[in-house]
């Protein structure tokens, strides 16, 4: 009753005037936008629609990791594009971690010529632009490498030359599923080990190493099983037939240069983080802990860590985030990520507007699963309060 | 009668005098090998360096050929850069007309050195920020006093992107103080509407907003009206910049307590006047160091346009580095690109740094 009665109060009314206000000038702008892109597209003959998908493209892609030709759809192609955008941003997130971690435990290292370097190299890549990188480490790339006829060896079976790293693919045989039933098995084992292991700590107070259990079962049994299968893995190997090798498993240097230069950005940004998130630790916590007698890993491990990535997680979630869109920058090299063959396909039929709500549809899609994710993974670092 | 050996006090051989803790070797051990990890690691990286470090400097100063290309030179060939040196900053403007950008570049340069010391009032300095762009537009593109006028296509080099970055940059703030109040409206369609408009820009990458600047924006239009390329992508780049502004903005009105808009409500200020003269002030001053990061970002970005066809910096760089008269001279190109982007901003970045160490604006 009092709720009806305080619905229309004078304030309550202003403002749903002034919402509706609102809504009606988006209305007519929105109106005023589809007959301009109306009249424009009947003006230029360009279909609406997303019809274009289940054309033959005619289009190569260089670097597919499926089967694709030409002959195959618009939409085909796109899907190309887009598993090439994940594959880049996976292996990106992953590597560039890695070294973002590096670099910024080197900053904080008390040894001041490491720290000194890791400050260089911090400076230098934040402060030029990505797509210079990229320029640079492209041209590097193909030019410090030989022709074909001409390449380099390091081992045995990989081919350094201008077309591509080609490294040995390995061809599995029927007993490999046996290998892979090995693995799932050892995970699960492993993990039934950690939560054993936990349980004992946490009612006895006698350590297990949970850890280097799991590890041996993980790695042990589908090892034991891959030598008693009789090994089912042939290697086929890359073989130079006139200019140019055939078989093996190639990396291209656009793929290469591309995931050098996201790399080396993305470490820098990640390493300013995981050295805040250090520096953000009160020193009396470590001194503490070595008066407590603490190992130095144990101090890393229970309690600079815990702590520092309530800091570093946050700041990291918005620097993955920059990767994915950062590796719509392929473009610029070549390398056919989804920007790129939409945007061939744009230059081929003129359907923009449908490639790019398809562009923001997935690079959101993306972003929301690594929030997703990362959210997940903070609120399990973050203090819980009592 | 057993004898009671008594123990004698037999003073322990003398400590070693405690390590040297001073002077160069004593900074060394505690700097370079406190611990045998870190010696190992010393030695990795000492050796890295005179690796890397040498050839280098050879490379960029001892063998480099300076005025002229010189095949008895090894190094770097310096030359090229001199030579398209004008290219590289202003792009294919008229060589008789140079003076103008070079006048822009000072009047430029005074102002961030006059911002910088802060010899001015701040509203002194946000004036002359905001009337900056159309002094600068109108000595480069000309058509008035006498100047003839300069095509847009012309336009290149450095030059343009710092055109791009710094109208970008004094667009895109008032925009995101719009977009950042909006998103924290009580009007729930305002704050919908604002929201979708930052996360949706947010969520993908500048080159598909600038695509849509390029290619989409004449489709929106009415037919007959025209805006060129060079328009269209400063609006995607300040659209794009905006939303990130907003997000930048909004850290700072979350900072500001409640008690605010409560003494200011109670002084009888109504909404207006207490965003305005109350809220803003105190919020703009705290994400000043953060909305400096944002123009770094967006100088780096507006590399990008060299996807839609303007030959920028980046772009001319790599347009020079192609000439058949010069080629084979990418890294000179690439290294001095590095160079200036990287002079640029890092000096942004420092004066950063130093207004959140300095705390206050």
């Amino acid at each position: 009753m009092k709720k009806a009665a305080s619905f229309l109060t004078k304030d309550n009314f202003k403002n749903m005037a002034l919402q509706m206000a609102v809504l009606g000038v988006i209305f007519y702008g929105c109106h005023g936008l589809l007959t301009n892109t109306q009249a424009n597209l009947e003006a230029r003959n360009i279909a609406s629609g997303f019809g274009f998908l289940s054309l033959e493209s005619g289009m190569p892609i260089s670097n597919s990791l499926l089967p694709y030709t030409p002959a195959d759809t618009y939409g085909y192609a796109f899907f190309m594009g887009i598993i090439n955008t994940v594959f880049v941003s996976v292996i990106g997130i992953i590597l560039s971690t890695v070294l973002g971690v590096t670099i910024g435990v080197a900053r904080v290292s008390s040894n001041w010529l490491v720290s000194k370097l890791a400050e260089i190299y911090v400076e230098v890549l934040r402060n030029i632009p990505l797509l210079l990188t990229l320029f640079f480490t492209y041209t590097i790339v193909l030019a410090a490498l030989p022709v074909p006829r001409k390449s380099l060896t390091p081992l045995a079976g990989i081919f350094l030359n201008n077309r591509g790293i080609y490294l040995p693919r390995p061809v599995f045989e029927p007993g490999m599923i046996a290998v892979m039933i090995a693995l799932l098995v050892g995970i699960i084992g492993a993990m039934v080990i950690l939560g054993m292991a936990k349980r004992i700590h946490d009612n006895t107070g006698r350590v297990i190493p949970g850890a280097s259990l799991g590890l041996v079962v993980v790695v042990g049994l589908p090892l034991a099983v891959f030598f008693m299968a009789g090994a089912p893995v042939t290697m086929e190997h890359a073989v130079l037939k006139g200019f140019n090798f055939r078989g093996g498993l190639v990396i291209r240097p656009e793929f290469s240069a591309l995931m050098m230069g996201i790399i080396l950005y993305t470490a820098a940004f990640i390493g300013e983080n995981v050295r805040s998130g250090i520096q953000s630790v009160d020193p009396g916590q470590i001194n503490a802990s070595k008066a407590l007698g603490l190992s130095q890993g144990l101090i890393m491990r229970r309690i600079v860590l815990p702590q520092a990535l309530r800091v570093i997680i946050p700041a990291t979630t918005n620097d993955y985030a920059s990767l994915v869109k950062n590796s719509s920058l392929a473009v610029a090299i070549g390398y056919p990520d989804m920007v790129s063959v939409g945007g061939t396909i744009i230059g081929q039929n003129d359907q923009a507007i449908e490639i790019i709500a398809m562009w923001m549809g997935v690079y959101m899609t993306i972003n929301l699963l690594i929030s997703f994710v990362m959210n997940w993974l903070n609120s399990r670092v973050q203090l819980i309060g009592r | 009668m057993a004898s009671v050996r008594l123990k004698t006090f037999v003073p322990g051989p003398a400590m070693a005098p405690p390590l040297v803790s001073s002077g160069v070797i004593g900074w060394m051990r505690i700097n370079l090998f406190n611990s045998s990890l870190n010696s190992v690691l010393t030695v990795v990286a000492l050796f890295f360096l005179y690796k890397a470090l040498p050839p280098m400097i050879s490379w960029a100063f001892l063998d480099a050929a300076w005025l002229a290309p010189s095949p008895e030179h090894e190094g770097a060939c310096w030359a090229f850069i001199i030579n398209k040196f004008r290219v590289l900053m202003v792009g294919l403007y008229p060589g008789e007309l140079v003076w103008r950008p070079m006048a822009v570049a000072a009047i430029v340069v005074i102002l961030s050195v006059l911002t910088v010391a802060r010899k001015l009032s701040t509203r002194l300095l946000i004036i002359l920020w905001y009337t900056l762009p159309v002094v600068l537009f109108f000595i480069i593109n000309g058509g008035i006093l006498g100047l003839p006028k300069v095509e847009q296509s012309l336009w290149g080099g450095l030059m343009l992107s710092m055109g791009l970055a710094v109208v970008g940059i004094l667009l895109s703030i008032p925009f995101g103080i719009l977009l950042a109040l909006g998103r924290r409206s009580r009007l729930a369609v305002v704050r919908t509407l604002c929201t979708g408009i930052i996360e949706c820009i947010r969520g993908v990458p500048l080159i598909t907003i600038l695509f849509m600047a390029s290619v989409m924006l004449p489709i929106f239009l009415p037919q007959g009206v025209n805006i060129n390329n060079l328009l269209r992508v400063q609006i995607g780049i300040i659209l794009f910049s905006s939303a990130y502004m907003a997000e930048v903005v909004r850290g700072g009105l979350q900072a500001i307590p409640v008690g605010q808009f409560e003494a200011a409500g109670s002084l009888g200020l109504n909404a207006f006047q207490t965003m305005v003269f109350v809220v803003l002030p105190q919020a703009l001053r705290h994400v000043v160091p953060s909305l400096i990061g944002r123009c770094v970002a967006l100088f780096k970005d507006t590399s990008l346009v060299i996807i839609v066809g303007l030959l920028d910096f980046l772009g001319m760089v790599k347009a020079s580095s192609q000439d058949p008269q010069w080629l084979g001279y990418d890294a000179e190109a690439y290294v001095f690109c590095a160079f200036v982007y990287w002079i640029i901003c890092f000096s942004m970045s420092r004066y950063g740094r130093s207004i959140e160490r300095r705390n206050q604006w």
